[in-house]
């Protein structure tokens, strides 16, 4: 620690003291015109900001240092991506998060089902934006719009003509498809940033439609006695109909699991991270740029709709107000803080998102001031999430070089890893 | 035709327009530089509206009449969004000059979200009400139904911040540098200007911009939450790409164009869809003149 | 000879800036065609015309790929151009930097290749074997390019030269018949330079796939070349046999000031 890096400290401590002051310890009443002055917030941000100022540095110089050591190695495989490819590991791990899994709906109070299933909902729709921001590069603000397509398909249907949640679920899902072609034909043009916005834009529109559209959507208040997922006729109790729920949703999550792993090694989803690299080479190597990205921002949009009717099934009620711009803007920070493209980075992202504020209180509160947070920070010092996505690996066996003209033997595709 | 009716709504579009303008300018002078759409910049005018309500609350308390605290008021205001402007870049952005560019735009997003619980946690989220500061003018007295006082200051205030502006990056030497900067960053590298310092100086005028549109704004509706800034963000950033962004005479035209679609639309149309219309907007815009009324559209060099 | 690719008048103008100017070429058939002028003559301007990339002002391009018919293709996107068989390589490599070697080369043999979605999904045996002779035949590609023992880096971690010879390896696998390359010796050694000299001859004698290369190196440009033309300030100013170009003045002039080493 130099004392240089001390006096550097000193002065942004001093910065953000007198940065914060109006806003962190002034606080005003003017209805009944009383100011308070809140001095220990004072004390606390220089503090913090004294402290933070180090970690930054730290962070700074390791990330300067990292650059510098991937350059010269590149077969540095972090720790995480190494257990996960070691079956040694992976194998009974899998095995224990299966028998919790399903252990769980009986051990814990329908409370923590409730939880855990809204966890197992932004899992999916992190999934779900993970096709579109992840793999193909296309920042999309507006995703929750989807969600609200499909929730709003359910609600509607069922209110007007009694239709049910397993009829609903591929409607829902088409509807999303839908609107995702919809929209993203004519905004996939667009430049990414552009691309952003006007997502956002949509997203806007639909919410405010429906909160002001009575005779359609009823408004603000919303609708209410959705009915739950049917089981053969089987009426649940409470209790019982969160286990279902649960287990419904673990489905849910498994296949979308399943498909977005098939699809990330497969000649579409090869061509969505080429497309996310380089747009120009991609269409130089012939690859169709609009039609490439609208079946992403498509299937993502239909993965939206599908969980919305899930979502509407789940809470028996719903109004637009679910589905703000925060509700985006949470789904884009799993991905973000997960991973762009990595699929068990965006679980543990979900998890960790929804979890964490559910059961430490005190964290609830300034849940999104977290999610902010963790957006830039992660920005900074860790673009590729918490656990980043790995391209799948081929063995090829006689490996000659140059000017082979003939060989027989030819590799086995033996994927070494998959799970990324 | 109500002629009366028609003139309102002209001028009140022209106020809503002012004010967009404001704001529209600072996302229109960091896009022109850095390519970056500053999502943050609606939370720096939110910020802008709150440091005014508590430094006028403060110096009313400390019993200085009217036109002082406004004008006290607004240079903290001022400074405190210029400060604000400084800290987001060098935090969020200026570590991702070399990223792609999804990341500064990912950590705009993040750092706009970030602010607004800051304030939202630090204050309050209910709305507050705004000290009407703007003195009201005599003179006004006879066409006082048709425009009021304070309207008529928030559209001389932006006229003359514009032509300010507008002089400052004709004539001086950062503003010199700040377009040579807009144009061909390496380039401007090359030969000696410091894009460091530009980029810094071109969030502080930014910012600025954005407090003086929420002190305006502020005491003209008469009340301020933390959401604020984020609906004016979105609405500022349509009117900076309706005007072409990059170019500040746009992002006033553009301003002012939006600040007429909503007048007009919310009086003869409805009102409920006040955003929708401006929202609406935008998207046509981007697909239809991605480039805006002002831009030219230009080849993305290979 | 039969041409292959016929330019005529190409113009392109960036506002007030003329970067082609009436551009005349043609490449035949078989033929290692080299495209030289000083810095900002135009050359890459062309390429990107051409391509598909910029839409040129005015003018023709004209292909007539082997076996098939003599087609206009200026205005198609870039992705069309490549589908009917001129592919291409950047000036500033343009690799896709987090994908890996061999996923570079699948890449180029997407237009050539058919599964969808539903395929990916349910990866039937259809798409299987399309999955299994993409990997077969980008791998062999990589083995003719000397790049085999990286097939499972991240492209972003190889060397510089061996980059440049992944961006030809992933033209080659959309199947062109012409392959136009951007500086494909720039920032690589003698040795390197000589490499990629014998692997461009491979390339046309053992593939049968013609090529037009923008090149500074003239000591490559001499030795390869079937032909070369001469562009400054858009203006295609000569053209002819490496020993033609040589000793025309009006090259020379063009020249004055940077040097021909050959
Ligand atoms: N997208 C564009 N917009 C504006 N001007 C452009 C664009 N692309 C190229 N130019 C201009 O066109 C001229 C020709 O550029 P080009 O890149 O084709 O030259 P070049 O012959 O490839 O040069 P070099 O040998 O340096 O690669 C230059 O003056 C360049 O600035
Ligand atoms: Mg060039």
């Amino acid at each position: 620690m130099k004392i240089q890096d001390i006096k550097e400290s000193f002065f942004i401590a001093a910065w953000f003291i007198l940065l914060t002051f109006p806003i962190m310890v002034i606080q005003v009443n003017p209805i009944e015109n009383i100011i308070e002055w809140r001095w220990w917030n004072l004390i606390l941000v220089g503090a913090g900001s004294f402290m933070l100022s180090f970690v930054w540095r730290y962070l700074m110089n390791r990330k300067a240092g990292q650059k510098r050591k991937e350059s010269e190695d590149a077969e540095d495989i972090p720790l995480t991506q190494r257990l996960l490819r070691n079956p040694r590991f992976f194998v009974p791990a899998l095995i224990v998060l299966g028998v919790f899994v399903f252990a769980f709906p009986f051990l814990f109070s329908a409370y923590q089902i409730n939880i855990m299933t809204t966890a197992l909902i932004y899992v999916v729709l992190g999934l779900g934006l993970n096709i579109v921001v992840g793999l193909a590069g296309l920042l999309d603000l507006g995703y929750v719009a989807f969600y609200a397509v499909g929730a709003y398909s359910y609600a509607l249907l069922n209110h007007h003509f009694g239709l049910g949640f397993w009829t609903v679920l591929p409607v829902g899902a088409f509807m999303g498809a839908m609107f995702g072609v919809l929209l993203g034909f004519p905004v996939l043009r667009l430049r990414g940033d552009y691309l952003a916005i006007v997502t956002l834009g949509f997203g806007e529109i639909i919410r405010l439609i429906l909160e002001n559209w009575n005779a359609f959507s009823f408004g603000p208040s919303g609708i209410a006695n959705i009915p739950r997922p049917g089981f053969f006729g089987v009426d649940f109790s409470l209790e019982a109909s969160s286990r279902y729920l649960y287990f419904l949703m673990i489905a849910m999550a498994l296949f979308t699991i399943f498909v977005v792993n098939r699809l990330q090694n497969s000649r579409i989803g090869r061509a969505w991270i080429a497309l996310r690299e380089d747009e120009i080479a991609c269409q130089a190597m012939g690859i169709d740029k609009t039609k490439t990205k609208l079946t992403a921002f498509a299937l993502g949009a239909t993965w939206a709709g599908m969980v919305g009717v899930m979502f509407a099934a789940k809470t028996t009620f719903i109004n637009p107000a679910s589905f703000t711009f925060l509700e985006s803007a949470i789904i884009l920070s799993i991905v973000v803080l997960g991973g762009m493209g990595s699929i068990v980075g965006v679980i543990i992202g979900a998890l960790v998102l929804i979890l964490l504020p559910e059961y430490l209180r005190a964290f609830s509160e300034y849940r999104m001031l977290l999610f902010g947070a963790i957006m830039v920070i992660m920005m900074v010092f860790r673009p590729q999430g918490i656990i980043s996505g790995v391209r799948r690996t081929y063995q090829f066996k006689g490996k000659g070089d140059k000017a082979v003209k003939t060989r027989e033997t030819v590799k086995q595709p033996a994927p070494t890893t998959d799970h990324s | 035709m109500d002629w009366e009716y028609f003139f309102e709504l002209l001028l009140g579009g022209l106020t809503r327009g002012s004010i967009y303008a404001l704001i529209a300018l600072g996302y229109t002078m960091v896009y022109g530089i850095i390519e970056l759409i500053n999502f943050a910049h609606g939370e720096i005018y939110m910020i802008g509206a709150f440091t005014a309500l508590i430094a006028a609350n403060v110096l009313t308390m400390l019993g200085m009449n009217e036109l002082a605290v406004l004008v006290l008021a607004s240079v903290v205001a001022i400074l405190y969004s210029a400060a604000y402007g400084f800290t987001v870049e060098k935090i969020a952005y200026k570590p991702l000059r070399q990223a792609p560019r999804l990341s500064p735009l990912i950590s705009a997003i993040g750092m706009s979200i970030f602010l607004q619980n800051y304030v939202l946690l630090a204050q309050t989220s209910d709305f507050l009400p705004f000290p009407s500061l703007i003195p009201e003018l005599e003179f006004m007295e006879p066409i006082a139904h048709i425009i009021s006082s304070a309207e008529v200051i928030i559209i001389l205030t932006t006229a003359v911040v514009m032509i300010l502006l507008t002089l400052l990056i004709k004539y001086t030497r950062i503003g010199k540098a700040m377009r040579a900067t807009a144009q061909d960053r390496s380039m401007a590298m090359l030969v000696g200007v410091n894009v460091n310092r530009v980029i810094s100086t071109t969030f502080v005028i930014g910012s600025a911009l954005a407090a003086v549109g929420g002190v305006l704004i502020a005491s003209h509706i008469g009340m301020i939450n933390f959401y604020i800034g984020f609906i004016a963000g979105i609405k500022a950033f349509t009117a900076a790409v309706l005007g072409g962004i990059g170019s500040i005479p746009g992002a006033v035209l553009g301003g002012m164009v939006l600040g007429w679609t909503e007048s007009f639309a919310t009086g003869y149309v409805s009102s409920d869809y006040e955003d929708v219309f401006a929202f609406a907007l935008l998207v046509i815009i981007l697909i239809f003149r991605p480039a805006g009324i002002l831009g030219r559209s230009t080849t993305q060099k290979v | 000879m039969e041409p292959i690719l016929e330019v005529k008048d190409l113009t392109m103008d960036f506002g007030g800036l003329r970067a082609l100017d009436h551009l005349d070429l043609e490449i035949d058939r078989g033929e290692i065609a080299a495209l030289i002028g000083p810095n900002g003559a135009g050359k890459t301007t062309f390429f990107n015309c051409i391509t598909g990339i910029y839409i040129p002002t005015r003018g023709d391009v004209v292909i007539s790929p082997p076996g098939k018919k003599r087609e206009r293709i200026n205005g198609l996107k870039p992705n069309h151009v490549t589908e009917r068989g001129m592919a291409r390589t950047f000036q500033n490599i343009r690799l896709f930097p987090s994908m890996t070697v061999l996923e570079n080369v699948m890449i180029g043999r997407h237009c050539r290749t058919r599964s969808g979605i539903a395929g990916a999904v349910f990866r039937g045996p259809g798409t299987r074997e399309e999955e299994q002779a993409v990997v077969d035949k980008s791998y062999e590609i990589l083995e003719k390019m000397g790049l085999s023992r990286f097939v499972n880096e991240l492209a972003r971690n190889l060397p510089y030269g061996a980059q440049r010879r992944l961006e030809i390896a992933r033209a080659m696998a959309t199947e062109p018949f012409l392959i136009l390359l951007d500086e494909p010796a720039a920032g690589m050694n003698p040795q390197e330079t000589y490499e990629l000299d014998q692997l461009i001859l491979r390339i046309r004698d053992e593939e049968g796939i013609s090529l037009l290369l923008i090149e500074h190196d003239m000591q490559l440009v001499m030795s390869l070349s079937d032909r070369i033309f001469v562009m400054d300030y858009g203006k295609k100013i000569a053209q002819g046999t490496p020993e033609e170009i040589k000793n025309n003045p009006v090259v020379i002039k063009a020249y004055l000031g940077e040097e021909i080493d050959a």
